[in-house]
């Protein structure tokens, strides 16, 4: 399958009116600077920060455009930027940036596609994931129609994961308001087990790398369904794995927040100290063992921040206790942020990020205390992801 | 719409597809693709009687032959179902295909068909 230049539909980008990456100055503006890629609803935005304080704006991209999912993958150097898209008119595919969003490839033909057997057409590509460096080549999608694919050529082309779709649990799967997809895949860094997040589904994981599948949710709570504690079928909104134990897990739920120590056997209630176990966010610190951060919503029934008071809430002790940060963010804002809205940095201390359904993006330089506005009166945020070049 | 300048496909015994803009700058800015015409087979049209030999095609093997000739325009206009994407809109003779007889409509040799991109989104 041949890569072309963007000039297919979904790239009418602003890049002549950008700097280009060696900067007017003509020395490079991308030294030891971090870059913020903003997916919304209508195009992608770029952020430049030498500081992660004051930010440089550039968008949009991919006009008219939904941008559902982003992955830097900065595993062979160079950072490369990969989108997953999705147009209205002219369905989805993954664009891939060498050149941190500058310009643009996308394959001729969708970089993924159901089989012609399966019936099925992709909608969404809700997730991007590069796996660990001693697979420098393969990439996870999760998508909708509830799929996984997986790519051996850096996000060109993706194959159908087979055995999550032969899944005889597929069937019972629900949808989310969102849509029903696969919108979390976390391959190990230690072994051959991939962990996939299904709304609603729940989580499932493979040991074998996507070959066969079991249901992990025992100890999760599904009170939307007649049985609280099913097999599967729960509604799991973002899974992160623990910086210190690969075993450790942490979901954040449609109602409920839990850890699992032991790779999604059992899951134990990590909610206590936050005002709400409603939300979409859970980020895991890169390298501190035991710290994370969510974003509460209010409830299944006000899914904004309780009272409309937005807050980041981070533990550095595995959940057992919670705080409260809100330093520059607004007192008043009734807007979510949504599952993948968030992300953290690899920088120490660590960078926090999120954008809201209102079109704002704050970043934090001090893993979440204090956070400064990058970009307002965008279209929703709904996915971003940062990167130390 | 008045059609752009390009090849006949009259003359070339063709159909063509006059493409929006956005689709257009895929191939060059190219607005009218000729699709060839080829010896049409039994399966090319299939069961429809209104189908002969003397060059009509369905739409159904227009787009095939769009899949063959630009994959990248035939991915944006159909599904990988073969299916016209929801918001894609195939005219002939101003006539949406979905009120004629959808991928089973025949083109007579020369026809043109119109693709344009509704008017959804907000």
């Amino acid at each position: 399958m041949d890569d072309v230049p963007s000039n297919l539909p979904f790239n009418a980008g602003s890049a002549e009116s950008s700097p280009g990456p060696s900067g007017a100055s003509g020395s490079s503006p991308w030294l030891s600077s971090t870059v913020l890629a903003i997916g919304t609803r209508k195009g992608l935005w770029l952020a430049t920060s030498s500081d992660r304080v004051t930010w440089e704006l550039r968008g949009p991209e991919f006009a008219m455009t939904e941008v559902p999912s982003l992955a830097f993958d900065a595993r062979s150097g160079t950072p490369r930027l990969l989108a997953g898209v999705r147009s209205e008119w002219w369905g989805p595919n993954v664009a891939v940036s060498e050149d941190l969003g500058h310009t643009w490839q996308e394959p001729q033909e969708q970089a993924i596609a159901f089989p012609e057997d399966t019936g099925a057409t992709l909608e969404r590509i809700w997730q991007l994931r590069p796996d660990t460096a001693d697979r420098p080549g393969v990439v996870w999608a999760g998508c909708e129609p509830i799929s996984v694919f997986r790519s051996e050529d850096g996000g060109r082309h993706f194959e159908l994961v087979r055995g999550l779709w032969d899944h005889p649990h597929r069937p019972q799967w629900g949808a989310g308001y969102g849509g029903p997809a696969a919108h979390t895949v976390l391959p190990s860094p230690v072994d051959d087990s991939v962990h996939v997040a299904i709304s609603s589904g729940g989580v499932y994981r493979s040991d074998d790398r996507g070959d066969s599948w079991d249901a992990f949710n025992s100890g999760i709570i599904a009170n939307f369904m007649p049985q609280e504690y099913p097999e599967f079928g729960q509604c799991v909104h973002k899974v992160a794995r623990d910086a210190g134990n690969p075993q450790r897990l942490y979901a954040q739920n449609h109602g409920g927040v839990y850890r699992s120590d032991d790779a999604g056997d059992r899951w134990i209630s990590i909610a206590d100290g936050l005002p709400a176990d409603f939300g979409f966010v859970m980020l895991a610190h890169p390298s501190r063992p035991d710290t994370i951060w969510t974003i509460p919503l209010g409830s299944a029934g006000e899914r904004n921040p309780p009272q409309g008071r937005p807050a980041v809430y981070r533990s550095t002790s595995a959940g057992e206790d919670w705080e409260r940060f809100d330093t520059g963010l607004p007192a008043y804002d009734f807007n979510a942020v949504l599952r993948d809205a968030a992300d953290v940095d690899t920088a120490d201390p660590a960078g926090i990020y999120f954008g809201t359904r209102g079109g704002e993006v704050y970043a934090s330089a001090d893993e979440g205390e204090t956070f400064n506005l990058v970009a307002a009166n965008l279209p929703d945020v709904l996915c971003v992801r940062a990167v130390r070049t | 719409m008045s059609a752009p300048s390009g090849p006949d496909t009259r003359s070339a015994g063709a159909v063509g597809l006059l493409l929006p803009a956005a689709l257009a700058e895929a191939v060059g800015g190219q607005r009218l693709l000729v699709l060839p015409q080829r010896p049409v087979s039994g399966a090319d049209i299939g069961a429809n009687p209104e189908a002969d030999a003397a060059g009509s095609i369905t739409v159904a093997v227009a787009l095939d032959r769009l899949r063959e000739q630009q994959p990248g325009v035939y991915s944006r206009i159909c599904d990988e179902t073969g299916a016209v994407r929801r918001y894609v809109n195939l005219y002939l003779d101003g006539e949406d295909i979905r009120d004629l007889a959808g991928q089973s409509t025949v083109l007579a040799s020369g026809a043109q068909l119109l693709v344009l991109q509704s008017i959804a989104g907000g």
